[in-house]
């Protein structure tokens, strides 16, 4: 994973098949990248579904919430609208898994994103990063946690 | 290592032995089938082992995936205002399978509520808030998922059967908090 203190590579993905985002349109906001093997895990209570419940808290620390698989927007388009999510998911799907490489979060023999979370502040600054093993959901509190640092200094 | 944030307090419901050895806190979803699933274990064990017990129930509803969650919630912290929370909690469990906001009601009358103070306790904000920081907590705390249960405050990762959630209360009782 790309080390704290580095500045965290652009990119420019689709969310839908109509809308994209980078990193720049959310300058001024911390943000959260959370990459993630796929859509439709089969449990309730996954990591996606988990930060969906947790937007509000994720807002009031100044955060927005990416999640980034490589299945493709209409793949995300489904599953956004099938778990009610909230946030914005991103594909990783042209070039596939671009983006993970870039931060050292590809699943090379999968061929698919690794479980990987990254906390940036409002300059686009990489302050926390968390790699989990792909069947662990991580939580939030080590997001939290990195989100107060960052909001208590200043 | 997650360790629950905060401990213990006069906020949470709690059974046993308030000086007992060991503790039990489990965050649970009212419409979860997996805390449906261990509702009747949890129960098995606090029965078990009596006053060397101390078992604490907070909130984690996740409302996307479970629609019914927040209400349940809510509507058992409005029997705790009347001293009914477990009453509720059992009723809320043991019917998962029809809950609805008629449901609610029907459980509020069969555990003998003050069914105009129930109406009015649950329209209290405070009781959405009181719900609003369990979830809070949980998140702190490290939980990513229900139930989630934490021995003697350290998120406990095992098995969630009988045994072995015995096992681990029972390695705690004999070592003392770590």
């Amino acid at each position: 994973m790309l080390p704290i203190g580095s500045a965290a590579p652009d990119f420019r993905l689709y969310s839908t098949p109509d809308q994209q985002y980078s990193i720049q349109d959310f300058s001024g906001r911390n943000l959260i990248l959370a990459f993630y093997p796929a859509d439709w895990s089969p449990v309730c209570g996954d990591q996606m579904s988990l930060y969906n419940e947790m937007l509000q808290l994720f807002r009031k620390q100044n955060a927005v919430l990416l999640g980034i698989s490589v299945d493709s927007k209409w793949c995300h388009q489904a599953y956004t609208q099938s778990r009610n999510l909230h946030f914005p998911l991103l594909a990783d799907f042209e070039p596939k898994g671009a983006v993970a490489k870039a931060y050292g979060a590809y699943d090379q023999k999968e061929g698919q994103c690794e479980r990987a979370l990254y906390v940036l502040d409002d300059s686009g600054i990489i302050r926390w990063h968390h790699l989990s093993p792909p069947s662990v959901n991580p939580g939030a509190d080590g997001i939290l946690d990195a989100l107060g640092k960052i909001n208590s200094k200043r | 290592m997650s360790k629950l944030k905060p401990p213990i307090g006069k906020q949470d419901h709690v059974r046993g032995n308030a000086n007992a050895p060991v503790s039990l806190v489990e965050y649970g979803d009212f419409q979860c089938p997996h805390c449906g699933l261990a509702y009747p274990m949890v129960e098995e064990i606090v029965r078990e082992l009596g006053h060397e017990l101390r078992f604490a129930y907070r909130h984690f509803p996740l409302g996307t995936a479970h629609p019914m969650a927040l209400s349940a919630a809510i509507a058992s912290e409005a029997a705790g205002r009347q001293r009914k929370f477990w009453p509720m909690h059992h009723m809320i469990f043991e019917n998962q399978d029809r809950l609805s906001a008629e449901a609610l009601w029907e459980f509020g009358t069969v555990i003998g509520l003050d069914m105009d103070q129930f109406e009015l306790d649950i329209n209290d904000p405070a009781l959405e808030e009181k719900v609003e920081a369990d979830f809070e907590s949980g998140v702190r705390s490290g939980v990513n998922g229900t139930p989630t249960f934490f021995i003697n405050e350290i998120r406990y990762n095992g098995d969630h059967d009988k045994e072995s959630i015995l096992a681990a209360l029972q390695k705690h009782k004999h070592h003392g908090s770590i």
